[in-house]
């Protein structure tokens, strides 16, 4: 690297003489580059945090139309969305309804209905539930499934928060 | 700058030493935590070539902060487009999901429109960049690397403009992208061949998305860094060049200032200046997406190539009304690869420290080329009013 001869400032500043310009200095800065970090780190949160903001909105949904469920088979199981999470709608055997989330109390899999062993079961870990009331029967599920509450009508059926 | 001595007047060595000294014996905290690190990292050699780095002073030395800003604006690109891939999907969504980054995602219009002007002040600025080094003559021995990595990384800057403006598949950047793919096409022999590959077909289509995406993103970060490297690494290596005036005066009466801090404040004031400007931009004129691509729907009026292509792609033009039929596509291109070619050469044409015949004629032929770029960009534009 080429060195130049002649100098026409030293960046030595003498501490005593220039101390308060200084600290005037460094705090407007530490204020502009706060602002600016600011300016450009609350845009580029906001942006990443959209679809958080977007499935924060769709919980606080309280019902959920599902059309033609009234004709769900005995014994089967509908899933649909319940806002942003996965929800089943359950017709049982002897012709009752009931509606859960269909999270896993555990750790957050989708559980499934199993008609045929009159359980819903979770394949991760293998929790079990009631498919009548949702209770945590054996596994690791600390809490049972949360229930809806359910309106069978003539051309749908309505789920909504209990 | 092989006449120049490579050391500095004691006066001032002494005070570095003095300086390097105090702060290598570092006590408390932060003074073990910088010993620990220099000890592993070298860091005391990064702070000693700081310290003496110095940068010639003279009337022309505004033009050497556009490197500096060339860099500034890149790293914006990489930071807005990392931001864009959270959310854009190249193919037969890329529409959908730009309009959701535009009018959906929390500033996403802020987000692109801050990459898309980024991206032509960064054209701008290396263009600045390369002209000032070209009438300074800085590609001069020992830099013809420099200038070759340069011209590359123009290149390839270039191609990030034209895959990237394609991505977003609206109306505009679809017609701009057929009309675009003429200046390959005019290739002699392998200009069918090239295009087709291009564009992933017969036709600009969702293929064409997905492989532009590929480029943009993957491939041509891919080679622009190493050679942004190297560029970089020569740029230290050299230190910066003067023009010949200045170096025709003695070394006694030329001036230099410290890198640190002195030119890197400076350099720090002209970033946020463009950030400033880039900020200004992006939020007063935000970027448009206009209506979805659909080769059914006749092209919108105006369809024009981005400003950094104008030149080239208005000579093709000029060329093809001059002469008959194809042959004047293929004429004109010719003769803008001579041109090109005449241009990346320079440094093995006029390669001598000294200001006879040859430095002369590649002044003029600097000259020509800055008037061809700005009356025929001026003339595309005038065109299509």
């Amino acid at each position: 690297m080429s060195d130049f001869p002649v100098i026409i400032e030293t960046p030595v500043p003498t501490d005593t003489e220039s101390t308060p310009t200084r600290r005037a200095f460094l705090g407007i800065a530490t204020a502009a580059g706060l602002c600016y970090a600011g300016a450009i780190g609350y845009p580029v949160y906001r942006y990443l945090a959209s679809p958080a903001e977007m499935a924060a909105s769709e919980t606080a949904v309280t019902e959920v139309t599902l059309d033609k469920a009234q004709d769900l088979p005995l014994a089967s199981a509908l899933m649909f969305k319940f806002g942003s999470s996965p929800a089943m709608l359950i017709h049982g055997a002897d012709d009752s309804w009931v509606a859960f989330s269909a999270v896993c109390t555990h750790l957050g899999c989708t559980v499934k209905f199993e008609p045929e062993l009159n359980r819903i079961h979770c394949s991760c870990h293998g929790g079990t539930y009631d498919p009548h009331t949702g209770k945590n029967v054996s596994g690791p599920p600390p809490k049972p499934l949360k229930a809806y509450k359910v309106n069978v009508g003539a051309t749908n059926v309505v789920v909504s928060r209990a | 700058m092989s006449g120049l001595v490579d050391t500095e007047p004691a006066v001032d060595r002494s005070q570095e030493i003095e300086l390097s000294e105090n702060s290598r014996k570092g006590t408390g905290p932060v003074g073990s935590v910088y010993t620990w690190l220099d000890e592993r990292l070298g860091l005391g050699e990064i702070v000693a070539l700081a310290r003496h780095k110095r940068i010639p002073a003279h009337s022309q030395s505004f033009w050497y902060y556009w490197g500096g800003i060339s860099l500034f604006l890149f790293l914006i690109q990489i930071v807005t487009g990392i931001l864009l891939l959270v959310y854009y999907r190249p193919g037969a969504e890329a529409f959908e999901s730009v309009r959701q980054i535009t009018y959906v995602m929390h500033f996403g219009w802020l987000i692109r429109s801050a990459h898309s002007w980024c991206a032509n002040l960064f054209m701008f600025s290396i263009l600045v960049h390369m002209f000032s080094v070209y009438f300074m003559k800085a590609y001069r021995k020992p830099r013809e690397v420099g200038w070759l990595t340069g011209i590359a990384l123009l290149f390839l800057g270039a191609m990030f403009g034209f895959s990237g403006y394609l991505l977003p598949m609206d109306e505009l950047s679809y017609y701009a992208t057929k009309v675009g793919l003429q200046i390959p096409a005019s290739i002699p022999f392998l200009g069918a061949f090239t295009t087709t590959i291009l564009r992933g077909g017969p036709e600009v289509s969702d293929f064409t998305v997905q492989r532009f995406f590929a480029l943009h993103v993957v491939i041509l970060p891919l080679l622009f860094l190493p050679l942004l490297g190297l560029h970089l690494y020569l740029v230290q290596k050299h230190g910066n060049a003067v023009p010949p005036s200045e170096e025709a005066k003695p070394l006694a009466v030329r001036k230099s200032i410290p890198f640190f801090p002195n030119f890197f404040q400076k350099d720090l004031a002209m970033w946020l200046i463009s950030l400033n400007v880039l900020a200004l931009l992006a939020s007063v004129f935000p970027w448009d997406l206009g209506k979805q691509a659909d080769s059914l729907v006749p092209a919108p009026a105006g369809i024009h190539p981005e400003w950094y292509f104008m030149a080239p792609f208005h000579m093709l033009k000029i060329l093809g009304n001059l002469l008959p039929g194809a042959s004047g596509e293929v004429v004109g291109i010719l003769l803008f690869t001579i041109g090109l070619a005449l241009w990346v050469v320079i440094p093995f044409y006029d390669g001598e420290n000294s200001t006879g015949s040859r430095g002369r004629n590649a002044h003029y032929f600097g000259l020509f080329a800055v008037t061809a770029l700005i009356v025929t960009t001026a003339l595309g534009y005038w065109g299509i009013r």
